[in-house]
């Protein structure tokens, strides 16, 4: 001050400046306090969004992805982003949006080879194996072959054509003389590349890629497939059922699939039953 | 306050006197050479998004320059292992590189002459200093290392790498080098919020009393060789400049006026992050950058009679 006044002008010089000092003390801590809530408050839900292949499951991932963007860097189709305020993944992380930009399942992985933590697998080494998510078909009522169309889009764009997606045919009852070619994805081989979702003719996708556990669903761990079971041990687990005696069918022969051999006779009856 | 400022004219305007005895450019030398550090670690990520040449990709966080130098952030590995990921290969060896190099320079020579967050605190003080606003809000400047273990804590406990849900240094780093600073995004709000925190509430409050980010690098720098020594400590003036630019001014006094106890002349405190102001705003030139082997008495000459007295 002294440089800017004489000493006279310095009492009132230094209420101005203590008043502007309180007013710029002030405007800080509102600002300060309104753009630390505006950070949650900009957080908007966002359905899903897709991990780069390759991604550890979801919480390993976050314990290991130091939000460098290196693989976002090596995407040589733009395809990964870095989440902000309101993206919906972790902030910081890699995604990306199918219906926006899908994965191209680059043959050698560039994203996977650039992670230096972990985050994105390396033991990932066919992208065909990668699982990013599962496309879903959840526009039941809007997709065009449910409405009885041949669109097909979904099924000529997957990279995996007639493996991930198949069209399964089935009777169109309204008009009784056409066929539903019903688009069906098959999560063991969906990729989650999302060029399905890319390519939907529809305003909104009918298809749209869902992580996995919200895409499959999960059975309980103590639920066993019988058949499977049977498939894997050569034969049944289970002991076959005693025979049980039926009045009237004493002494007919039993198939080993526990049925009777039966003869009908003209007059509707069964030749070996006898009442 | 005005006879204070008379007797003391470097608090209102540090460095004038020094300006005045060596000339603007070398009484800014080191503050000048800091800012062209921080602006390369932005712009060596740039060159390759904006003209396609690729020197370092990445950010802060974990980088790759050239396609063969990885750097990792040595807390993010630790947090990362508290929250039970060890790291791959290339993380590793990028944290050692990282740990190595300012186990040498001094830790919190990364705060000083590497994190984009130190010019935005630095605005704010200077802008505090220009509008006359008094400290604010006292914090203790070891709160920062509870707030690292704070983070460790949180990572241990959620599993996730916690700090990147707060970090400004890595978000405004990561917005400059994206350009996601142009938006109004979490680099922009941080960045914000730290600038107005520093500015209206506490002085110097982010990077001297928080960041765990600089408490982290603080303690690898314990046993850093390279320091500021006061070598010359026999000519200071007592004018003040050096304390009202340093922002961990704690760190002076023992190496400055430690002549008579027979106290070295070399700053061995971890918290100095090495920006060198003192030895720029310095006019008797009292200062210089030394390593930390210099510190017996001897190493500055002995005061002459009657400077202090003058």
């Amino acid at each position: 001050m002294a440089r800017h006044h004489k000493t006279g002008g310095d009492a009132v010089d230094h209420n101005r400046r203590a008043v502007l000092a309180g007013t710029v003390k002030g405007a800080c801590t509102v600002g300060l306090i309104g753009a630390l809530l505006a950070i949650p408050a900009r957080r908007r839900a966002e359905a899903v969004a897709l991990r780069p292949p390759g991604a550890v499951a979801e919480k390993d991932f976050l314990a290991a992805c130091v939000r460098c963007g290196l693989c976002v860097k090596d995407c040589p189709y733009d395809t990964l982003k870095l989440s902000d305020l309101g993206d919906g993944p972790t902030l910081g992380t890699p995604f990306f949006n199918a219906r926006k930009v899908p994965c191209e399942m680059c043959e050698h992985i560039p994203c996977v080879a650039a992670c230096p933590t972990g985050a994105l697998d390396k033991g990932l080494k066919d992208i065909k194996n990668a699982k990013m998510g599962v496309a879903v078909l959840v526009g039941q009522e809007t997709c065009l072959n449910f409405l009885g169309l041949r669109c097909d889009v979904c099924y000529r764009v997957c990279p995996r054509i007639g493996e991930a997606i198949t069209l399964e045919l089935s009777h169109n009852a309204r008009t009784a003389k056409h066929a539903f070619f019903i688009p069906t994805v098959h999560s063991a081989k969906c990729t989650g590349c999302g060029k399905c979702e890319r390519a939907c003719v529809l305003d909104e996708a009918a298809i749209k890629v869902l992580p996995h556990a919200l895409a499959t669903g999960q059975l309980g761990k103590h639920y066993r497939l019988g058949w499977e079971e049977k498939k894997s041990a050569g034969g049944s687990l289970v002991e076959p059922s005693p025979e049980v005696q039926v009045r009237g069918m004493e002494g007919v022969e039993m198939t080993p699939g526990g049925t009777y051999k039966l003869e009908k006779r003209p007059d509707g009856g069964f030749k070996e039953f006898k009442p | 306050m005005s006879a204070a400022r008379a007797a003391h004219p470097g608090i209102d305007n540090p460095g004038a006197s020094a300006v005045a005895a060596k000339g603007w450019l070398a009484a800014n030398k080191w503050l000048l050479a800091r800012r062209l550090s921080q602006a390369l670690v932005v712009a060596v990520f740039l060159t390759g998004p904006l003209w396609g040449v690729w020197i370092a990709k990445g950010n802060l966080a974990s980088s790759l320059t050239l396609g063969v130098l990885p750097l990792t952030d040595p807390l993010m590995v630790l947090q990362a292992l508290a929250a039970g990921h060890v790291m791959t290969a290339a993380a590793l060896i990028g944290a050692a590189i990282v740990l190595a190099a300012y186990l040498v320079v001094g830790g919190r020579m990364y705060c000083s002459w590497v994190c984009p967050v130190n010019a935005v605190t630095d605005l704010a003080h200077w802008l505090r200093t220009r509008l006359g606003i008094e400290k604010g809000l006292s914090l203790n400047r070891r709160t920062r290392l509870w707030v690292l273990g704070g983070v460790l804590a949180a990572s241990a406990v959620t599993g996730a790498i916690a700090w990147e849900l707060v970090n400004p240094v890595t978000m405004l780093h990561r917005g400059l080098v994206t350009g996601s600073i142009l938006t109004f995004g979490s680099a922009s709000l941080i960045t914000l919020a730290v600038f107005l925190f520093d500015l209206g509430v506490a002085q110097r409050g982010w990077c001297t009393h928080l960041c765990p980010v600089g408490a982290f690098y603080g303690l690898l720098g314990r046993a850093a060789v390279l320091r500021v020594a006061a070598v010359n400590r026999a000519a200071c003036d007592d004018c003040m400049d050096c304390f009202a630019v340093c922002p961990e001014r704690h760190v002076i006094a023992p190496a400055l006026r430690g002549a008579d106890k027979g106290v070295g002349p070399v700053i061995m405190s971890h918290d100095c992050t090495n920006c060198g102001r003192c030895i720029d705003v310095c006019s008797k030139t009292v200062f210089r950058f030394d390593t930390r082997f210099h510190n017996v008495p001897s190493d500055a000459p002995p005061s002459k009679a009657g400077v202090k007295a003058a």
